[in-house]
């Protein structure tokens, strides 16, 4: 056999910046932050009342002061676990739920065209605008809370794992189906793999939105939970504690959007992206 | 496993794709088909595979209609026909793990076949880590641990270059002989349709079988008969 068995790796490998030039721009992100705490610190430390009233602001020193205070109680993780755990349950709903639907519309004209005139109405009501009625259907405000930060991961999950099942090549189906395969077959070996980078966008949307509707509805009608203590705090003009509360979302938020993404690189990784993308 | 395509029209909407074709393939033979673009090449293959419903006229093979997809009549794709975040291992165990064979036979199978296509050493390459010549090595790996009886090949080695091409349609030529089993070849290129093919069908622009033409030296190295190549041709340019 006379053949030529070259091997061409398809990824170019990113030449990775000389260590000089990547301290420098590290150098460079973190006086950025720094730069702006220094600023904040100064305008709340000096009253300054420029039309924006940064005397009534509380300075960083008092934020990390107060920051410090409440990792030290056990109500500041109870309140975190709780609002975890709100978020956990809804998104992993809404990922199962709007999977299975986005395949069923995308793959069944039946199934489409009862499920989706109904979808396209419900979809551009904003989730927290369903608060009132969640309160009211659901036995009690937890389950209220989890349904809205459902509903809100729930659509942009339907929606791009539909697009994404609509676009896949037919020849990896035509494949399967000539090699003897079933509809079942079809489905768990090309059509949700295939479909998985796209759903997995869905799924960061939909992890964003989620934390927006969480804290929302937990300021609403929650017990405990990150959004309802920053409320509370509001409420008993504890600005510190507010943006304790702030800094909290922010970063539960980066957290469970990188855990997403993670997965998604993971269960992606056959895509061909260069290294730095 | 013989094929007849009795009459056979497909239309998309008003436009015809396939009018009135007629061919019978015998039993492990080889056909070619090739034809101008557009002329129903790639939709004849997909009725013939039982993918898509003919809209007049029957499909037989070995004498019972075709009525949907059998793993008996596999198809063979251009390129990208591999699930690209399957293992080359793990496409060409599909096959095998649909035909039920038990997990752990499985691997040592698949192995048998990569081997056979000089493919040894890739088993744990994603198929976009290989070349394109590569990639086809692995399809025709992936088509035989199927154990078709017919092949139904769309241009396979269409986005080949020259040399890899040759080499592949040796490699064709090779396993068929160990293991012959009945081929249809879609192709645009009339010296790989006259070297590998029993039989050269031409289609029209239409879907109409302008004409047939026999390969003198089928599976033999060396240049086509002059004459034949130029029958093919042709009817090429007449259709």
């Amino acid at each position: 056999m006379t053949q030529t068995l070259e091997h061409e790796p398809a990824v170019a490998e990113a030449a990775p910046a000389p260590p000089r030039r990547r301290f420098s721009r590290l150098a460079v992100r973190a006086f950025s932050i720094l730069a702006a705490l220094a600023l904040w610190e100064l305008l709340t430390a000096f009253d300054v009342d420029l039309w924006l009233h940064f005397d009534r602001l509380p300075t960083p020193v008092e934020v990390a002061r107060d920051l410090g205070y409440q990792l030290g109680t056990a109500v500041y993780y109870q309140d975190l676990l709780d609002s975890l755990r709100r978020i956990v349950t809804g998104f992993a709903l809404a990922a199962v739920f709007g999977i299975a639907l986005g395949t069923a519309i995308a793959r069944s004209r039946g199934t489409a065209d009862v499920v989706q005139p109904l979808l396209e109405v419900l979809r551009p009501i904003p989730a927290i605008a369903v608060v009132p009625i969640a309160i009211l259907l659901f036995p009690t405000n937890e389950q209220g809370i989890v349904f809205i930060t459902f509903l809100a991961a729930f659509f942009p999950v339907v929606v791009s794992t539909r697009h994404a099942v609509r676009a896949l090549p037919v020849v990896w189906e035509d494949a399967i189906r000539t090699m003897g395969g079933s509809r079942r077959r079809v489905l768990w070996n090309v059509v949700l793999p295939g479909a998985l980078p796209g759903v997995f966008g869905g799924l960061s949307v939909g992890m964003g939105v989620s934390w927006i509707c969480v804290i929302s509805a937990e300021m609403i009608s929650g017990e405990f939970g990150v959004g309802y203590r920053t409320w509370q705090a509001y409420t008993v003009v504890d600005y510190p504690g507010v943006i304790v509360g702030m800094l909290t979302i922010g970063l539960l938020g980066w957290l469970t959007s990188a855990a997403v993404e993670l997965l998604g690189r993971r269960a992606t990784r056959w895509l061909p992206r260069g290294e730095n993308s | 496993m013989s094929l007849r395509i009795e009459n056979v029209s497909v239309h998309y909407g008003p436009r015809a794709v396939l009018s009135g074709l007629h061919l019978d393939v015998a039993e492990h033979e080889i056909l070619a088909v090739t034809g101008p673009s557009g002329c129903g090449k790639s939709t004849l293959l997909r009725a013939l595979a039982g993918l898509l419903p003919v809209s007049s006229g029957r499909i037989l093979s070995s004498d019972v209609p075709v009525r949907s997809a059998s793993a008996e009549r596999a198809l063979v794709f251009q390129d990208d026909g591999l699930l690209p975040w399957r293992s080359v291992r793990r496409n060409v165990e599909l096959p095998l793990a649909i035909r039920r064979v038990p997990r752990a036979r499985r691997r040592a199978e698949a192995e048998s076949w990569l081997t056979q296509v000089g493919l040894t050493g890739y088993e744990d390459h994603l198929p976009r880590e290989l070349s394109g010549g590569m990639r086809q090595r692995v399809q025709l790996a992936r088509t035989l641990a199927g154990s078709p009886r017919v092949i139904l090949a769309d241009e396979p080695f269409g986005a080949l270059d020259a040399q890899t091409r040759t080499a592949m349609q040796r490699l064709l030529v090779e396993v068929w002989g160990r293991r012959p089993s009945t081929v249809v070849f879609v192709t645009h290129d009339v010296d790989e349709a006259l070297y590998l093919a029993d039989r050269v069908a031409v289609l029209t622009r239409d879907g109409r079988l302008a004409k047939i033409v026999e390969s003198s030296r089928p599976r033999t190295a060396g240049p086509a008969v002059e004459a034949e190549r130029t029958e093919v041709l042709d009817g090429l340019v007449a259709a």
